[in-house]
């Protein structure tokens, strides 16, 4: 009986990585449009300013005579239940939420990466006790622990990063860990070992920056999540606090008048799902370009 | 198979020992002093001082931890300081509303994911394809209370399709009465032959769960694809295709029988999440299970009724995935080698 021959690689070839990235784009508009649109948040983060028709309404600024009112070529979004501008408040909100939510990734990796290389790397009892460890915390579906410590800690953003970062750093060990093991067997890193080369230097050299791409992946994947993670909170009152213009606060706080002042929920809302859409689109096609065999259960 | 079952059950044990521990240290971390929280806001010095001993504050941490063990043990999680009700039983009452919302919500993700992931897989870079991706993204990216309050809006408020909020029409209370037989309304409204009822319970049911399906569907539907994707190339996939079935065949029967087991295995985490889920959404829906119980919990800043759902959710989930990884190694040998 003949063979079939084994289905091609559909890019054997070797291809620089401009040209890959290109190609990856052309091929994946979904990818591109979550670039973009990832792009337009940072922009208006940076130049909210600029941006917003009226600033002072990001923080405590009240309007006694605007109060609700729709939307309208003088407030694009309308006015709250103290007369502020959704529209400027929308734009401000980029400072909040995706901040938090870059805290949170940051303090996760800080935790994570080193837990999870030294577990991968060394094995043996130590790896033993902190997987272990590892696995209590994720036994907790994510939402919930952080739940769960938001609402004994005092609310703030404080708190929130805290919170979620205690929730998140469980998985990125796990998933460094891997790569670390694998890492940690193959021939350089042994041959490495016979050379005498101190082990941090091993780690730090050689194992780390080999088992690093699928948590950049993975962390730009979450980003969504964390932002989707932090507004939930927020939502349920564990996180900002009113003058803040976060978007989960600003949906808690229209849907006392969600009946009569439709906008008043639906923009903020708006803003959370673009920007979770967003950051998930790239990530997701960023998967795809660096890392195709790796499977998404977050 | 025994030997795999003894381990993965060992470690669940392990588990959920850090767990219990976990939420007591997280009970110990509260900056509030919940003595003080539980007497009362104009409680005196002395009674905030009774309450501590009665709630046993006052006794060194080693010793309130192993109470604290022994009372979870034994069944007894506490009292809940908003409802003065003990925890376990406030849970056991509100449980059930939970895993129905959930589990019609997974029914519901389930029955959207399967047509959509193979459809997106068998003709995949198409224009249906981009579609199906950007839609599933769009549901695993949604702010679920913000989605709550927009169908409510719509589909309740101004179209009136579907009831507002609640689990039955209050009205049904007085001409037809449900009679507990296991607590999970669905079944027991068929089960005593009221009709009307079941018939009020699923239209109530059915806004909250597309609700709570956003998350299922998109990521479902994602796993779906790529399993399918993943698998369509094997060898033994190509044999049934040189075999002669038809195309649908292949997707539909040989592709996806191999596609399901990781997604069985996603399941159960999914089932966690959304039951989590259901604390965004209960309250704005007035359903009355786990989650409104929790956000009650939240607002009164109710410590033990907090950690008591916390432990419970967790407990749920260390056992489906307990489930899941044996009815998985009893299908596929090669898992409990592992």
């Amino acid at each position: 009986m003949i063979e079939a021959p084994a289905p091609l690689p559909a890019q054997a070839a070797v291809v620089p990585r401009g040209a890959a990235l290109r190609r990856g784009l052309r091929a994946n508009p979904l990818m591109a449009l979550g670039a973009v649109l990832s792009l337009l948040i940072v922009v208006v983060a940076l130049f909210a300013p600029l941006l917003a028709p009226y600033p002072a309404d990001a923080g405590s600024a009240t309007h006694p005579f605007a109060v609700l009112q729709a939307p309208s070529s003088l407030h694009w979004f309308g006015t709250d239940n103290v007369g502020r501008d959704i529209l400027s408040r929308v734009i401000f909100g980029t400072r909040v939420s995706p901040v938090v939510a870059v805290f949170v990734l940051v303090i996760a990796c800080v935790i994570g990466i080193p837990l999870g290389v030294i577990a991968g790397y060394f094995g043996g009892w130590l790896d033993e006790v902190i997987m272990r460890v590892t696995d209590i915390f994720l036994a907790f579906p994510p939402l919930l622990l952080a739940l769960a410590l938001a609402a004994v800690l005092p609310p703030s953003l404080t708190s929130l990063v805290i919170a979620i970062a205690v929730t998140w750093w469980p998985w990125y060990v796990r998933l460094i860990r891997g790569q670390a093991a694998s890492v940690a067997g193959r021939p350089y890193v042994e041959s490495c070992r016979a050379l005498g080369i101190p082990a941090h230097r091993i780690l730090l050299r050689h194992v780390l920056p080999n088992s690093v791409t699928p948590l950049i992946v993975q962390v730009s994947l979450d980003f969504g999540g964390v932002i989707l993670t932090v507004s939930a909170l927020s939502f349920l009152g564990l996180g900002a606090q009113d003058p803040t213009p976060d978007w989960g606060l600003m949906v808690a706080e229209g849907q006392n008048y969600f009946t009569t002042a439709w906008w008043v929920v639906t923009f903020p809302g708006l803003a959370i799902l673009v920007t979770a859409f967003a950051f998930t689109l790239l990530g997701d096609g960023l998967r795809d370009l660096l890392d195709p065999k790796r499977t998404f259960l977050r | 198979m025994i030997v795999y079952v003894v381990r993965r059950v060992a470690t669940a044990i392990l588990v959920v020992a850090g767990v219990v521990v976990l939420t007591f240290v997280i009970a110990r971390v509260v900056p509030g002093d919940p003595a003080a929280t539980w007497a009362g806001p104009h409680a005196s010095a002395a009674q905030i001082a009774a309450a501590r001993r009665f709630l046993g504050l006052d006794r060194p941490p080693a010793v309130q931890l192993a109470s604290y063990v022994g009372g979870i043990l034994t069944g007894n999680w506490g009292v809940a300081i908003h409802t003065h009700r003990p925890v376990l039983s406030d849970i056991g009452q509100a449980a059930p509303a939970s895993i129905e919302l959930v589990t019609a919500a997974m029914i519901i993700g389930l029955a959207v994911a399967l047509p959509l992931g193979l459809i997106s897989a068998r003709w995949p870079g198409r224009a249906s394809d981009h579609t199906i991706r950007a839609g599933s993204i769009l549901g695993v990216s949604m702010p679920i209370f913000w989605l709550a309050l927009i169908l409510q809006l719509v589909l309740s408020d101004r179209l009136h399709l579907l009831p507002v909020a609640g689990e039955f029409s209050p009205g049904l209370l007085f001409t037809h009465p449900l009679t507990q037989v296991t607590g999970f309304g669905v079944i027991d409204a068929p089960l005593t032959g009221n009709w009307p009822m079941f018939g009020s319970i699923l239209g109530h049911l059915l806004l909250p769960a597309l609700v709570v399906a956003a998350y299922p569907a998109g990521l479902l539907t994602r796993m779906i694809r790529a399993q399918v994707l993943d698998t369509i190339g094997d060898t033994h996939v190509q044999m049934i295709r040189a075999l002669g079935f038809r195309e649908r065949t292949v997707y539909g029967r040989f592709a996806m029988k191999l596609a399901w087991n990781p997604v069985v295995a996603t399941l159960a985490l999914v089932f966690g999440y959304s039951l989590v889920n259901t604390f965004l959404v209960e309250a704005i829906f007035d359903w009355p299970g786990l989650g409104q119980y929790a956000t009650a919990s939240i607002q009164t800043l109710d410590t033990p009724a907090i950690l008591g759902v916390t432990l419970f959710i967790a407990l749920v989930y260390v056992a489906a995935n307990l489930v899941v990884d044996i009815v998985q190694a009893a299908i596929d040998p090669r898992i409990r080698l592992r």
